[in-house]
């Protein structure tokens, strides 16, 4: 592979960079061939710069992170190139040298914080290692400075928390500890690898804001890695997208966003559900990415966007493309036409496909005028919670769901939003009758599903069927599909053998998969394809009802429009209900009708989904919503809106009257007392809603920014 | 880190073009046997046993001897002499027929009370991980009672109670080896129990039974088998230490155990060829039953790599 020479000469020549790469070449070595992760990667990272690194999952992108701080997993080595941190090469330099610049200089910040922390060692001894280590300070030094260290990035009683262990601390707080830990030698230079991908967005929010005080205060340079746009648009200074092992585009971050070169981050973006909806105030179709990035354990020739790029030409195939000079580098042929002057906001995507009008989405849904599909009503679950000792009595009950009431008509897509830990999934559970509530009912079709028994409760499951978040885990790995998707049938004994394989070739045919995939076993399928043979399967009994748990949040963007896409076509075809469960707040706006937004297992609002995005009513949904990074990028608004601080309290002992007080920027003395869900279809469990009905369904389009 | 896996996946299987549909279609238990066959150690074992069973099994019909009377005249004949590659010991039993011979013994004796083992260990230890709750505990408490007594001692007292005879020691060391496969199965189907496919059979109206036969037992059956070779080369052991220590089946009919324990006798009186042939067939079968189960741990873990 050649490289022009000219792509390394930075364009700013004034100061030196404190990280550059030069044509780094990583490469895995697997059991059968060599996966070449990395070819050509060419970075700079100026001192006190935030740069961000995005791409999907195989990009190359913690590849970069892991090759810079000599951590690639067995196999890996870097096979080319140079790491120049301020100035000097590390792959030149003697190991000892490296392991100290690692150590001192560098910080590294992983995506797990629950696997990143040894779970045998106290918080202190931790986070003070590295002073042990590299700076030989002595016991009494190292705990003083830990516990400066750990006030600083936020940590309550930091004093106290030294001396507990990572698994009393919540993610919020471990992710803290681990960026002190990186932080504690006071480095140069930062690398966050998805470091709020585990997280809430609540607490993504906090972090993210936490990095970036930290990144003035120490001066230190950041290299944010993450999959997320935008989790990029607000806090870096300056984006490289990646694409199978390539740097396809770097540029300023605004520059980025507001007109995107090369064509994989113009698809990229648009691909994005929020892009959909703030085209228009209909649901456009997402534009999604066909096909899957490239085996990088082949030889490549010319673009590795090619196969899967609407714009490509025969040259593009043939001819590698280079980077392009300059403060905006693109390595694309057929670059998106830079805009004049364009005005500050989300470029305009050309769309290839119109935008049909769904069906089931008008735009202001009109209630349901036939009986509900589903109706949950005074909902309520919990768990008993065992203590300690011999006996393990029951010490408490842990409230997942509490008096949870709503209807999901035929045809509906209900979307429920929350935190991890908010009972959206035991509320899909339960919906599905895998679970039995504690009290209230769940009707299906106007019957109470908790009476059934025997025969006529196992038909009451072709009525309503679940999609799972991993479809691969949801399979049994020693099934082909053909078994895979015969197994409803076989249980609820439907047809006979031609009939049932009638059915499941109709069941291809509408998931858009060959029949090919008959003859093959779970593991050789990609996510996408996976998340189609599991949507096949719960289509497998013409259910009325699909209950999706994060049935995208495992999948790429690119994957992920296609899937949502299939969801809606379908939706449209079948007449489905869905309930669909998911933490991120875009994904459900796009895709639902009616939006319920829970907190700590009850409903706090329940309403159309362009009024509870655009007009919340209730603090939290209000906090939620400032708190999902944007792909506009707009740091300033970003910081205004009213901030949630603070973690989740224990379901085992929720607070009394509104849940939602503790954490409450408006909460008085009357929170303590229960607000019921009062409203007529904007519904809020609040006593100081933020808007009264009328003025939400008023409210201008666009607000969410 | 599941981005560092995903970073890697595209090459986990590189002869497999992107779009799934274009790949010949292999079988699970093709790719299994390919992946066996690749691991050298695994085909060695897999040759060794079957020419260790050959010789034993097939080996008396072209080098006939006597082994039930004994010859006084020729009595520790050394390798060569009269006639006898393996010389005699010192009954005037030839030394390689009685080799044979004791190796049926051996081999068979391992071969059932492995399989027995396994077949209890792993009904055992399904029902228990699969019913869970006060039954579970009943049930693992029980194994957990037989594991605390040395197995050795117990089979000494058996065998010191029973006759020995084939099927007795076929009885007597599977009915203690079984409890480390019901450990393992049990295990597996704790967590096999909780996984999402069984829960999506359920949300499709499935029942229990169902579950244990088309999910939990399918896939607890990597470890079974895997296990199983463990279990035949430890029986192996087994009837060799008990015959070593004289409680094995009474002669004529011999065992390589047995044999060596003769042999030991005579370490001084340099009859070496006593005491290293039935040594080695020891260590070399149980060698053999050991790489054959390395070899499909190999094959069952390729069969459920995660993409």
């Amino acid at each position: 592979m050649i490289e022009t020479s000219g792509r390394h000469t930075p364009a700013a020549g004034g100061t030196q960079p404190l990280l550059e790469l030069r044509d780094l070449d990583t490469d895995i070595a697997l059991r059968r061939g060599t996966v070449h992760a990395l070819d050509g990667v060419s970075l700079q990272v100026m001192p006190g710069e935030t740069l961000g690194v995005v791409g999907e999952s195989g990009s190359g992108k913690t590849m970069t992170a892991l090759s810079i701080m000599g951590l690639l997993p067995p196999g890996g080595r870097v096979s080319g190139g140079q790491i120049l941190f301020e100035g000097r090469d590390l792959r030149s330099l003697p190991a000892d040298e490296v392991r100290r610049i690692r150590g001192v200089r560098m910080g590294m910040v992983f995506q797990d914080p629950l696997t990143s922390l040894n779970p045998t060692m106290r918080i202190g001894v931790q986070v003070g290692e590295p002073l042990r280590v590299h700076e030989r300070v002595g016991r009494a030094e190292a705990r003083e400075r830990t516990i400066e260290i750990l006030r600083r990035v936020g940590m309550p009683r930091p004093d106290r928390i030294v001396d507990n262990y990572p698994h009393e601390l919540s993610g919020g707080m471990r992710q803290r500890v681990a960026i002190a830990m990186a932080l504690v030698c006071s480095p140069r230079l930062l690398i966050a690898d998805e470091p709020t991908t585990a997280l809430d967005v609540t607490t993504q929010r906090q972090i993210l804001e936490l990095i970036d005080d930290l990144r003035e205060e120490f001066g230190m340079a950041v290299i944010l890695v993450t999959h997320d746009l935008g989790v990029i648009a607000g806090r870096a200074d300056r984006v490289a997208v990646m694409y199978a092992g390539r740097v396809v585009e770097t540029a300023a971050t605004g520059e980025l966003f507001r007109s995107p070169r090369h064509r994989y981050t113009q698809a990229l973006m648009e691909a994005l559900p929020e892009s959909a909806i703030r085209e228009s105030g209909e649901h456009a179709r997402l534009y999604s990415i066909p096909g899957l990035p490239p085996d990088l354990s082949r030889p490549l020739t010319g673009c590795r966007f090619a196969p899967r790029c609407r714009h490509v030409t025969d040259e593009c195939r043939t001819t590698d493309v280079t980077l392009t000079a300059g403060e905006h580098q693109h390595a694309c042929l057929h670059p998106v036409p830079a805009e004049p002057a364009a005005p500050v906001g989300l470029p305009t995507p050309a769309r290839v496909e119109p935008a049909p009008d769904p069906a089931g989405a008008p735009a202001g849904p009109a209630e349901p005028a036939a009986e509900p599909v589903l109706s949950v009503r005074n909902l309520v679950k919990n768990y008993a919670a065992h203590g300690r000792g011999l006996l393990r009595r029951t010490a408490g009950q842990v409230s997942a769901v509490a008096d949870v009431s709503f209807d999901v008509g035929p045809g509906e897509t209900f979307g429920l939003v929350g935190e991890s830990g908010c009972g959206k999934s035991t509320v899909g559970r339960l919906a599905v009758g895998l679970e039995q509530p504690s009290a209230g009912q769940i009707m299906l079709d106007g019957t109470d599903i908790a009476g059934l028994a025997g025969r006529e409760r196992r038909r009451m499951h072709r009525q309503v069927q679940l999609m799972f978040q991993d479809s691969y885990a949801a399979m049994n790995p020693r099934m082909r599909v053909d078994a895979i998707l015969a197994e409803p049938l076989e249980i609820q004994k439907v047809g006979g053998t031609a009939e049932r394989r009638a059915r499941i070739a109709t069941l291809l045919d509408q998931v858009g998969l060959s029949r090919r995939v008959l003859e093959r076993y779970p593991h050789e399928f990609s996510g996408g394809q996976l998340q189609r043979i599991g949507l096949a399967r719960s289509l497998a009994l013409q259910p009325r009802l699909i209950v999706g748990d994060e049935p995208v949040s495992a999948l790429d963007v690119s994957i992920q429009a296609q899937v949502l896409n299939l969801m809606r076509d379908l939706q449209r075809e079948l007449g489905l209900a869905y309930v669909f469960i998911s933490h991120d707040l875009s994904v459900v706006d796009y895709m639902a009708d009616r939006i319920g937004v829970m907190y700590l297992g009850k409903l706090v609002e329940v309403g159309p989904a362009r009024d509870v995005v655009r007009a919340a009513r209730h603090p939290y949904t209000q906090a939620l919503i400032d708190a999902v990074p944007s792909v506009t990028p707009n740091p300033a608004a970003a910081r205004d809106g009213a901030t949630i601080r603070g973690e989740l309290p224990s379901a085992l002992n929720p607070p009394a009257g509104c849940r939602f007080r503790t954490r409450c920027p408006l909460a008085q003395d009357i929170c303590a007392t229960e607000p019921p869900l009062a409203g007529d279809a904007h519904q809020v469990a609040c006593h100081f809603p933020l808007r009264p009905e009328s003025a939400a369904a008023a409210a201008p389009a666009g607000a969410i920014a | 880190m599941t981005t560092l896996s995903e970073a890697v996946r595209p090459g986990a299987v590189p002869d497999r073009p992107a779009d799934a549909d274009e790949a010949p279609v292999r079988g699970l238990w093709r790719q299994g046997l390919v992946v066996f066959c690749e691991n050298r150690l695994a085909l060695v074992g897999l040759g060794l046993f079957v020419l260790l069973a050959a010789i034993c099994f097939l080996g008396p019909l072209f080098y006939h001897t006597d082994q039930v009377h004994t010859d006084l005249t020729k009595v520790h004949l050394a390798p060569g002499d009269q006639g006898h590659p393996l010389g005699t010991d010192g009954v005037g039993y030839d030394q390689l027929g009685r080799l044979m011979l004791g190796g049926q013994t051996s081999i068979i004796v391992g071969l059932a009370a492995g399989i027995l083992a396994t077949a209890v260990g792993t009904i055992w230890g399904a029902v228990a991980g699969f019913a869970g709750g006060w039954v579970d505990s009943a049930m693992m408490r029980v194994v957990d009672a037989m594991m605390s007594i040395p197995s050795l001692f117990l089979f000494m007292l058996l065998a010191a109670i029973v006759t020995p005879s084939v099927s007795m020691l076929i009885v007597i060391i599977g009915a203690f080896a079984w409890l480390g496969p019901a450990r393992l199965v049990r295990g597996d189907a704790l967590t096999l129990r909780s996984r999402e496919y069984v829960q999506a059979m359920r949300g499709m109206g499935g029942t229990g039974g169902r579950a244990v036969r088309r999910h939990i037992v399918p896939n607890a059956i990597g470890t079974v088998i895997v296990n199983a070779t463990f279990q035949v080369a430890d029986a192996i052991l087994y009837v060799a230490y008990l015959s070593f220590l004289g409680l094995g089946v009474p002669p004529p009919a011999a065992n390589w155990g047995g044999m060596l324990s003769d042999g030991l006798a005579d370490t001084y009186s340099g009859h070496w060829w006593l005491l290293y042939p039935p040594g080695i067939a020891i260590i070399l079968i149980v060698l053999a039953f050991n790489f054959i189960g390395d070899g499909l741990r190999d094959a069952f873990e390729v069969r459920l790599r995660r993409r």
